[in-house]
């Protein structure tokens, strides 16, 4: 394995190696690595993992470092599972809380104040933490990177692999240093970043690869906007996002309930500081970018690197040489329902969804009450706030934050997946547009025939008082 | 996992880059069981308008490619949600394999696991193979795992590179997770030396 000199070489490595390799359980000739999984967590789309394991006679194997919630299959008007109307969409809930109980998962449920979206109750809870392997059924699990683990989403195969064995196969991706320095003008936010970065680099710019994040935007961000930035990654395609941890991130994590506490917590911060890449580490690619050139971003297409900054006019087909590319321009407008270029702040907008694993934490509510209060939604907008979890429901209501929004005209909900990807029901009705903080502008993404434009919570409340997409800057 | 060794079949040409995983199988059939027929759901709301009709500018819909068992398609096919179902859609009807310059990484990982084969090919080689599908409406695309080769509709062949173990994995039909529990003794290692270094 190591040098007979015992004496490990010089060799500088990248806060993502560190990781790798204390996570490497063996390598084979091949390439493979067989990784060391800390943290599983699950939601309620695990149930046919669960069913594959049952096929083959399998129990999992290390239940507690496996932790579950239901988010997608949940109601958000009410905590009655009997409000989702599909039988079959309740069962997905009920399956997990059944799962769960038969393997000895710990689980918090729909009756439970901790419930929420899986991405946002890691990090709330200390279930996330700097240094650790996360995996869960799910691409967003790319968020949890942002206090420093390497964190990515499996499939259900795979899912089924890591509850029987605790282990998961990989092969090592390259690393990908996105640097930004500067600084954010007011108005501009995490969210406004990682669209800049997709819409630079493509929704294919980061595949095969894990991202750091660095420069001092990022060190500037708080965690709120670093699990915003990382869980967008994938919508780079890469395979996870990564921010070194620092003091924010030991701030944020300290007297989490699941967080190492007293002389554990010391004895692991200290370990925490040696994660950060070291100095004149190498990474396979580097990509830079200026935050004094980022404007507040909205997508105009299907894919997230559709975006623009909200001064822009949807692009022109005919202004595209290649044939196919114009094509696919054409297809895009059509389903959007938009006319080359008409500015982007004309756009009128149906519906408003502030909520999902990108942008539904305290940090996000409290910035988009702001943009509310005093205002009203405008009329025919239908506009929703969906926390994305129950504590942060709660520490919003504490804060009268629910009060702002339902006297400007907001429904205000209960915690879950909701409308980023409607598989509880809440959908935006075909045709309709819909201003929406998820991270996907796919076709049929938030319902058959919805057209999504995404942006910031500010973008978003002010694209509900106004009835458009508009730039948020002069309502601040 | 069904074995894929060498496959001529019919291929599908989808002239489209970044086609996600949300529009080869729509969110709503997500709690679908597996034991349903998956490939009902495959591209169901590019196949289908909303009044229901066959959508006939979609390529499945015409007969020509009924029997299709080969994709090509642009860059970054299947990105997005890491749902599994996308590759169950694709292999309930019937595909086996698919060609496009790059892959979503989950989507591509998924595909291994369920005897379905993704196929890297440069963007140039692609294009060319839409071009010639195009071309020829529902010629026949050879791919051959052991050669690590396409044979293009005009016999030109193209090499490809793949995962030394997933080719193993695919062309035994090898289960990943019976093979990982034969190694379980070097896990619980692991974890009594992680859990020392921790203390």
């Amino acid at each position: 394995m190591s040098n007979p000199s015992g004496i490990a070489p010089r060799v500088r490595r990248t806060m993502f190696d560190k990781v790798w390799e204390r996570h490497a359980v063996l390598t084979r000739d091949d390439g493979q690595t067989l990784l060391y999984v800390d943290r599983h967590l699950l939601q309620d789309g695990s149930a046919p993992a669960f069913e594959m394991l049952r096929q083959r006679g399998l129990t999992p194997r290390v239940p507690q470092r496996a932790f579950a919630t239901p988010d997608h299959y949940v109601p958000t008007d009410s905590r009655e599972l009997e409000r989702v109307a599909e039988p079959e969409k309740r069962r997905m809930a009920q399956a997990l809380a059944d799962d769960s109980a038969a393997a000895g998962i710990a689980m918090f449920g729909l009756a439970d104040p901790r419930q929420g979206i899986v991405h946002v109750v890691g990090p709330e809870q200390g279930l996330t933490l700097p240094g650790m392997l996360i995996v869960c059924g799910d691409s967003h699990t790319s968020t949890h990177g942002a206090v420093g683990a390497l964190a990515f989403g499996i499939g259900a195969t795979e899912v089924a692999h890591v509850l029987a064995t605790q282990v998961l196969w990989q092969r090592k991706p390259r690393t990908l240093r996105i640097l930004v320095e500067g600084s954010l003008a007011p108005g501009i936010y995490a969210k406004d970043l990682i669209l800049a970065i997709i819409a630079k680099i493509g929704a294919a710019g980061a595949a095969g690869h894990v991202v750091e994040y660095a420069g001092s935007t990022v060190r500037s961000l708080s965690m709120e906007g670093r699990l915003t930035v990382c869980n967008m990654s994938i919508e780079a395609g890469a395979r996870a996002g990564m921010v070194a941890p620092d003091d924010t991130t030991y701030a944020y994590l300290a007297g989490r309930p699941y967080a190492p506490r007293g002389a554990a917590w010391d004895a692991a911060v200290a370990r925490w500081r040696s994660l950060p890449s070291d100095e004149d580490a190498a990474f396979d690619r580097e990509v830079q970018l200026d935050a004094g050139d980022i404007a507040p971003m909205v997508t105009w297409g299907n894919s997230p690197e559709e975006a623009l900054p909200i001064d822009a006019c949807v692009p022109d087909p005919a202004s595209v040489a290649d044939a196919e590319r114009r094509a696919a321009m054409e297809r895009t407008l059509d389903y959007m329902g938009l006319a080359p270029g008409t500015p982007l702040s004309q756009v009128a907008v149906d519906r408003v969804f502030i909520g999902s694993c990108t942008n539904a934490r305290i940090e996000d509510l409290r910035v988009a009450a702001g943009v509310a209060r005093g205002r009203r939604v405008a009329r025919g907008v239908e506009a929703w706030v969906v926390p994305g979890s129950g504590l942060v429901k709660a520490q919003a209501e504490a804060e009268g934050l629910h009060h702002v929004f339902r006297e400007a005209g907001f429904q205000w909900r209960h915690a879950g997946c909701s409308m980023c990807l409607g598989t509880n029901g809440d959908q935006v009705p075909p045709g309709q547009r819909c201003a929406s903080t998820s991270n996907r502008n796919f076709v049929g993404r938030q319902g058959p025939g919805s057209r999504t434009h995404l942006l910031s919570p500010a973008m978003a409340a002010a694209a509900a008082v106004t009835g458009r997409l508009t730039d948020v800057r002069p309502l601040l | 996992m069904e074995p894929f060794t060498r496959l001529t079949a019919t291929a599908l040409p989808i002239a489209r880059a970044n086609v996600d995983t949300d529009q080869i199988v729509p969110a709503r059939y997500l709690q679908k069981p597996r034991s349903d027929d998956f490939g009902a759901y495959l591209f169901r709301d590019l196949r289908f308008r909303a009044d229901g009709g066959e959508n006939p500018d979609f390529p499945l819909n015409d007969p020509a490619y009924r029997a299709a068992r080969i994709v090509v398609a642009e860059r970054n096919f299947g990105c997005g949600s890491s749902r599994e179902h996308a590759v169950w859609a694709l292999y309930d009807h019937g595909f086996r394999a698919a060609i496009a310059p790059s892959f979503g990484d989950i989507f591509a990982s998924n595909a291994l696991k369920n005897g379905f084969l993704p196929v890297r090919l440069g963007e140039p080689i692609v294009a060319e193979l839409l071009e010639q599908l195009a071309a020829s409406k529902g010629a026949a695309v050879t791919v051959d795992l052991a050669a690590q080769t396409v044979y293009a509709p005009d016999g030109s062949a193209h090499r490809f590179e793949i995962d030394g173990f997933a080719k193993r994995c695919l062309l035994e039909g090898l289960d990943e997770i019976g093979y990982t529990l034969t190694l379980l003794d070097k896990v619980a290692l692991f974890e009594a030396r992680q859990s020392r270094d921790q203390t």
